[in-house]
């Protein structure tokens, strides 16, 4: 079965009772038991719900891993992945992440004693040099957000095995349409399913895939007992988003390929940081582990004036701390997603107020470059 | 602005207080007035609500129209606008629950309606009397997909002063535009494209004049056949992968006309992109598209239960527009209420089927079909 039919028929979703197309939402928080002795197979939501496994079973099914895990929101995925772990672990982040992840590894979990250290994974070579032997996972994101910095996955799931080291990817940005870095060697995939996965700006959610039964036993002990579990409505909204996930993906790459290549050639432009360009120094790598570049991109103007007046002379795209949507969303990434990072190590990634990023949504692409065009004018008209 | 980009951006904006990107769901029956003789313009949500009227605008501007209504069905609210004695000419190749509506509900409120090929322009004017008041058109036909001229109709029915409802289900604002091309009023089953995914049953009218628009809204109003603000939601959460979900699924459809047509368990296609079918020319005139449904005859009666239950991606139920692929049996399920003389003079026998083309991937429903098939 092609991975587009997948997204449509995961081979969970029609309740067999009633043959419903669409899974039922079970809006129940406890399942009767047929007596005192006898516990079914559902209990208490938060242990487990019917619509929540539908979802579960998809993510996992289409991750290419065996369990998965629905939480409340993308944080708490990751804050659940990184609780399997204990105080005086050592825990490898990847330097270009997301600032609420950055936000969560660099002042939370230090107050649970683990020992945090951030590492520019594009070159493996660096994550070699930073393994010490209490060094216990190892998480990563590529492309990075916002400067689409690619990490080898296979390569870094290697030599993690060899140090006996888990390794987290958040899948984010490219989803498993794209990307499926459980196949590549990584040990746990974690989810911002609010973005591509449900599609539509309208429910917060995150997952957790693995195809470790001794990983998804923590997972779902940590699951059950913080109880930061994603409500059964949510979970079928999801449900639902998946099922356009492919035609949604594919017309925002299409129209995130011509957009990265015509901002290219716009002169107030300084670079654009895309998979998709030919000129990007991650590209080959990025095809041989992804089947595409995504419908996320990053362009940096020329000083943070213009960056300002071209966010705010948008008509079309939302200004908002978010991304993968239908409709386009543009944000101003070192105030906005990522003002969690202190300015000097954000000015050290090159993540600075010279930089927007752009969620290409599913707009005509026409319509996007003529926005962006009336944008730039004015954005070059502040210089001046 | 491309029809694409009003798509995605349905409900964008409206709440301005706080942003929102989606639109709110008003899950109330009620409103609070200011004060003895004030309204916010909101009193009770059978009268309207913010997020059906979210949805009702939205419907309205990319139909092109100048009101949009919501309904539990469109077709029922339709039928109210008229009056006993009234005579209405209906498309022959419809809906067996339009048939049913009209045969039961209608003639019981003394309507008269007479069936009509409307690809016999002439058998139309013929049908035509003092009374008539409406031509009621689906294009294309369900679900032998004949393409039905509007252009003509439209004319023929300005001529005799009478009203022309398109059912617009098939094809949406998207690929066709009756409203621009001058019909009257424009009906949906909501359930299929606009919601797409199976999972909400609705029906929207969208009307070309302000007197319609004002008739409507009183018969919204006083029945009250009107959708829950949840399924409003979900109506406009659909409306924004519209483009994306009809682009693919009729490139889909087109791969698997081609297809079946070549098969030799197949006796004929019904599908307006392939060159010989006899509206495919009107369709690229009319359409920007050909739409993801097609029918066609198996070989024989008794390959119809066997296909039916050897097929494993496209599922046997009872509806189309949505995301997963959907197959019917005409004969037995969607038109059984036309009554069997009628199916038989318009080609619906017993060996058709009537194919919804959904999203997954064009290459798995053609190996569904093919394994469906066998041993031909």
């Amino acid at each position: 079965m092609g991975k587009g039919t997948k997204l449509i028929h995961s081979g969970h979703e029609v309740d067999e009772a009633t043959g419903a197309v669409s899974a039922p939402i079970y809006q129940s928080v406890i399942f009767a038991q047929p007596d005192v002795d006898t516990v079914g197979k559902w209990e208490y939501t938060r242990a487990g719900n019917p619509t929540r496994a539908v979802l579960e079973e998809t993510i996992a099914e289409l991750e290419g891993g065996k369990y998965g895990f629905a939480f409340g929101s993308g944080m708490a995925a990751i804050a659940a992945a990184f609780f399997i772990f204990s105080a005086g672990d050592h825990i490898l982040v990847a330097q270009d992440i997301y600032g609420g992840t950055f936000r969560f590894v660099h002042r939370l979990l230090p107050r649970f004693g683990f020992k945090v250290e951030f590492v520019d994974t594009s070159d493996i070579n660096n994550i070699k040099n930073a393994i010490r032997p209490e060094t216990r996972a190892l998480f990563l994101e590529t492309p990075s957000n916002p400067l689409m910095k690619i990490t080898d996955l296979g390569a870094a799931a290697n030599l993690a095995r060899e140090h006996n080291i888990v390794t987290i990817a958040d899948n984010t940005l490219m989803t498993p349409y794209l990307q499926r870095p459980l196949e590549l060697g990584i040990d746990i995939v974690v989810h911002s399913a609010t973005k591509y996965l449900g599609g539509h700006s309208d429910c917060l959610a995150g997952l957790v895939v693995t195809g470790k039964e001794r990983l998804a036993k923590e997972i779902r002990f940590i699951q059950n007992s913080i109880g930061a579990v994603l409500a059964p409505h949510d979970c079928w909204l999801i449900l639902r988003g998946i099922k356009t996930l492919k035609v949604r993906m594919e017309q925002q790459q299409q129209t995130a390929v011509l957009l990265a290549e015509w901002l290219s050639s716009q002169p107030e432009v300084v670079e654009v940081f895309y998979p998709g360009l030919p000129g990007h120094p991650g590209r080959e790598l990025h095809f041989s582990q992804a089947e595409g570049a995504g419908g996320v991109l990053s362009f940096r103007l020329q000083n943070q004036e213009q960056a300002r007046r071209l966010i705010n002379s948008l008509h079309l795209p939302v200004i908002a701390s978010s991304l993968g949507a239908v409709e386009s969303i543009v944000s101003l990434p070192a105030t906005m997603s990522h003002a969690a990072i202190p300015e000097e190590t954000r000015r050290k990634l090159g993540l600075t107020r010279e930089l927007v990023r752009l969620s290409v949504g599913l707009e005509d692409f026409e319509d996007l470059q003529a926005d962006l065009t009336q944008a730039l004018e004015v954005a070059r008209l502040s210089q001046d | 602005m491309k029809l694409a980009t009003q798509l995605v951006q349905v409900g964008v904006g409206r709440d301005r207080e706080t942003g929102a990107i989606s639109m709110p769901i008003y899950q109330t029956a009620t409103f609070r007035h200011p004060g003895l003789g004030q309204s916010t313009g909101y009193d009770y949500s059978r009268s309207g609500n913010p997020t059906r009227q979210a949805l009702e605008e939205s419907m309205c501007s990319l139909e092109g129209g100048k009101r949009g209504m919501a309904f539990a069905s469109g077709m029922a609210a339709v039928m109210q606008l008229f009056r006993p004695g009234d005579h209405l000419l209906v498309c022959d190749d419809t809906y067996g629950g339009t048939y049913r509506l009209f045969a039961t509900l209608g003639a019981a409120n003394g309507l008269k309606f007479s069936l009509t090929d409307l690809t016999d322009l002439d058998a139309l004017t013929g049908n035509i009397t003092p009374t008539t008041r409406a031509i009621f058109v689906k294009t294309p036909t369900n679900p032998l997909m004949k393409i039905i001229d509007l252009e003509a109709i439209i004319g023929i029915a300005k001529r005799y002063g009478i009203l022309v409802i398109v059912d617009n289900t098939f094809f949406t604002s998207y690929l066709q535009r009756p409203l621009e091309m001058g019909a009257d009023l424009v009906v949906y089953s909501a359930t299929k494209y606009i919601g797409g995914h199976n999972d909400v049953v609705a029906g929207l009218v969208v009307c070309g004049s302000e007197e319609l628009g004002e008739k409507l809204a009183f018969i919204q109003n006083v029945a009250g056949a009107v959708p829950g603000p949840l399924d409003c939601w979900l109506l406009l959460r659909g409306l924004k992968t519209l483009a994306a979900r009809l682009e693919w699924a009729q490139a889909s459809a087109l791969h698997l006309a081609r297809f079946l047509d070549q098969h030799p368990g197949v006796k004929k296609v019904y599908f307006p992109g392939l060159p010989g079918h006899p509206g495919h020319e009107l369709c690229k005139k009319q359409a920007r598209g050909f739409g993801a449904m097609l029918s066609f005859e198996v070989k024989s009666k008794e390959m119809v239960a066997q296909v039916l239950e050897k097929l494993k991606i496209i599922s046997f139920a009872e509806s189309l527009g949505g995301v997963e692929s959907l197959i019917t049996y005409p004969e037995t399920q969607t038109h059984a209420d036309v009554p069997t003389e009628v199916r038989r003079r318009l080609g619906i026998n017993e060996c058709l089927l009537r194919l919804s083309v959904g999203l997954e991937d064009a290459c798995d429903l053609e190996a569904d079909l093919s394994q469906a098939l066998r041993p031909w």
